[in-house]
């Protein structure tokens, strides 16, 4: 906090009322228990041990809109959903968030020209904030989305009344940095090929 | 029982009411009117050597070529078929019936053709039937729950038909 920081012993820390209401908000976003289709295995994934959505604190998959601030639409949304989609958002309590998961809720995804009942894109039914593109994405894909969630709630202005900021600056991302053996091409093309080698069976 | 001597059986019950026979195919079948069908069915389960205590499937086929230029080719005159396949538990048979039906009842676009019910027949009937009304729109006549199973009560059209228009909006939300 500018001219403030570190001007007092340590363990005190200076904030604005603002930023510590976005950092406790961004880090409990409370998802809704909401899957459609395919792309809800891969969200269960994403709640489950191995890649743990509970780490960014939205791990709290709640069961009744009443008590969720995200709503990851994962699957397809077929116009006889399309009604209870936006009932379930229309009952969230502010603020909201909705990350549109996979291919079919981006834009129609494989139904786009022959899904008669398909809606393209769950954005002509509720505003999307992140799209998570795939078929269906990866785990670490609806993190990322996640994280951009969370930027979203770090750029929020909801106490003094400003705009909030646009385009927020990214505070992580899910980038992997790789090992040191593999950082260049050539290095993981010879380990590759030094695998293929090891691959191969023994000769008799 | 084999395919042939199934037919055989149906021949000698109903003679010329057994409009047509296929044997040489994976799933041998006969073609009957649908006047017919609800007493051909109610043979087919009732009879001993035959015993036909389930229905596996009704699907319903739409034969057209909706381009005019590939129609003459396609080999079929446009109609509509509900095929039934049929199985038997004691007998470890099967066998497959159709009804051949035109694609709009009395050539009246928007006129659903019509076949009986078998549902008071076989109970699992009911449900096959309102999804291939729901898709292809077939009348099932004396269906004792005719109403759409798949898709919304209010939706215009069935989607399996071949010349189907897609919905452009469909309670404020566009399609395509």
């Amino acid at each position: 906090m500018g001219w403030l920081e570190g001007r007092f012993e340590e363990g005190v820390i200076t904030t604005s009322l603002e930023q510590a209401i976005n950092w406790g908000r961004q880090s409990s976003l409370w998802p809704m228990t909401f899957g459609l289709a395919c792309c809800a295995i891969e969200m269960m994934a994403t709640g489950a041990s191995r890649f743990d959505i509970d780490r960014f604190g939205a791990g709290a998959f709640r069961a009744t809109p009443r008590q969720a601030d995200l709503m990851i639409v994962a699957g397809t949304v077929n116009y006889k959903m399309a009604s209870r989609v936006r009932r379930l958002y229309n009952q969230m309590p502010d603020p909201k968030f909705v990350i549109a998961m996979g291919a079919c809720t981006c834009g129609g995804g494989p139904y786009y020209k022959y899904g008669y009942n398909v809606v393209k894109g769950v954005d002509l039914v509720v505003p999307v904030d992140v799209y998570v593109p795939g078929c269906p994405p990866r785990p670490e894909a609806l993190l990322e989305g996640l994280m951009r969630i969370q930027d979203k709630v770090r750029g929020m202005k909801d106490l003094t009344k400003q705009q909030p900021i646009d385009m927020p600056i990214p505070a992580r991302t899910g980038f992997v940095e790789l090992p040191e053996e593999l950082n260049t091409l050539e290095k993981a093309n010879t380990w590759a090929a030094d695998n293929k080698e090891k691959a191969k069976p023994a000769k008799a | 029982m084999t395919p042939a001597e199934i037919i055989t059986a149906l021949k000698d019950k109903f003679g010329t009411k057994i409009k047509s026979e296929k044997t040489d195919t994976i799933d041998p079948f006969v073609v009957v009117d649908a006047a017919d069908l609800h007493d051909v069915c109610r043979f087919l389960k009732a009879d001993q050597r035959l015993a036909f205590d389930m229905l596996s499937n009704i699907s319903g086929v739409d034969y057209l070529e909706p381009d005019p230029k590939k129609a003459p080719k396609a080999g079929f005159d446009p109609h509509l078929e509900v095929v039934y396949h049929l199985q038997s538990f004691t007998h470890k048979h099967r066998f497959t019936l159709k009804v051949m039906l035109p694609r709009w009842k009395g050539d009246k676009v928007g006129e659903l053709p019509e076949v009986p019910t078998v549902s008071d027949i076989w109970r699992v009937a009911d449900w096959h039937e309102r999804e291939v009304y729901d898709l292809c729109g077939v009348r099932f006549l004396d269906h004792p729950d005719p109403r759409r199973i798949l898709l919304s009560e209010d939706w215009v059209g069935h989607p399996l038909r071949k010349d189907y228009e897609f919905p452009l909006e469909y309670h404020g939300i566009r399609g395509r």
